[in-house]
């Protein structure tokens, strides 16, 4: 199963729209490398937080994706 | 016990207020905030989006923590995602306490988390199309205050 991309917020103009599927792989390391320069670069920014399956990641360098996740790019919040 | 709403259409602010004042009839003392879309600044829609698996959890996660800060004895929580137009609400937090001093630092509390610590992105229509909002540093020290006083 593919994984689910969900770009919230700015990255959604930056990835052309606010989901995507992309093949799956193991690591968000490898996610980021198979997309485009631009977008790998936004989403990999610091203050870039990811959620998998709506849990927030702690640390993304250890994470394992697995088939079929939902992986979400979530930038600064601005609420209220 | 808290009351925590993710709205996708308009709210009547005064409406719910009424409400709340009427299901907190005990209490000695009831604060509330209203944020709308503010009119003018050349500012033609506001549009707030929010991920469904994060945004009311963290809400709700939010009203879990004020009640356990403060002794409210009623708690409202009311947050719109979609487009909004100048005038409209956008938020409503409304607190019921015994004394003032809960009612209105729970919804101070519950403000400055909902706008710097809460699942949402703002983007706002001006007449050259649309713009993203981001945090201000002043939402960041609003936030800060609050780690000061419980490290007091």
């Amino acid at each position: 199963m593919p994984l689910r991309l969900v770009f919230l917020g700015r990255l959604a103009d930056v990835a052309g729209a606010g989901e995507r599927e992309v093949a799956a792989v193991p690591s968000i390391a490898a996610l980021l490398a198979g997309l485009e320069p631009e977008l790998s670069a936004a989403l990999g920014a610091a203050r870039i937080r990811i959620a998998v399956n709506g849990n927030v990641v702690a640390d993304r360098a250890m994470f394992t994706l697995r088939d079929g996740d939902e992986v979400a790019f979530l930038p600064p919040v601005s609420g209220g | 016990m808290a009351d925590v709403r993710l709205l996708t259409g308009s709210f009547d602010a005064a409406v719910e207020i009424e409400r709340f004042l009427a299901a907190n009839g005990e209490a000695g003392g009831v604060a509330s905030f209203i944020g709308r879309v503010r009119p003018g600044g050349g500012v033609e829609a506001l549009e707030l989006s929010h991920y469904e698996p994060l945004t009311l959890p963290g809400m709700q996660a939010l009203a879990a923590e004020v009640e356990a800060r403060w002794q409210v004895t009623g708690l409202l929580i009311v947050h719109r995602s979609g487009v909004m137009l100048p005038g409209e609400a956008i938020v409503l937090v409304a607190a019921a306490a015994h004394h003032r001093r809960e009612a209105i630092e729970a919804v101070d509390f519950a403000m400055d988390h909902l706008k710097g610590d809460s699942w949402f992105w703002k983007r706002e229509k001006r007449a050259d199309g649309w713009h993203w909002i981001e945090p201000r540093e002043r939402d960041f020290s609003d936030l800060a205050r609050w780690d000061e006083k419980s490290a007091n």
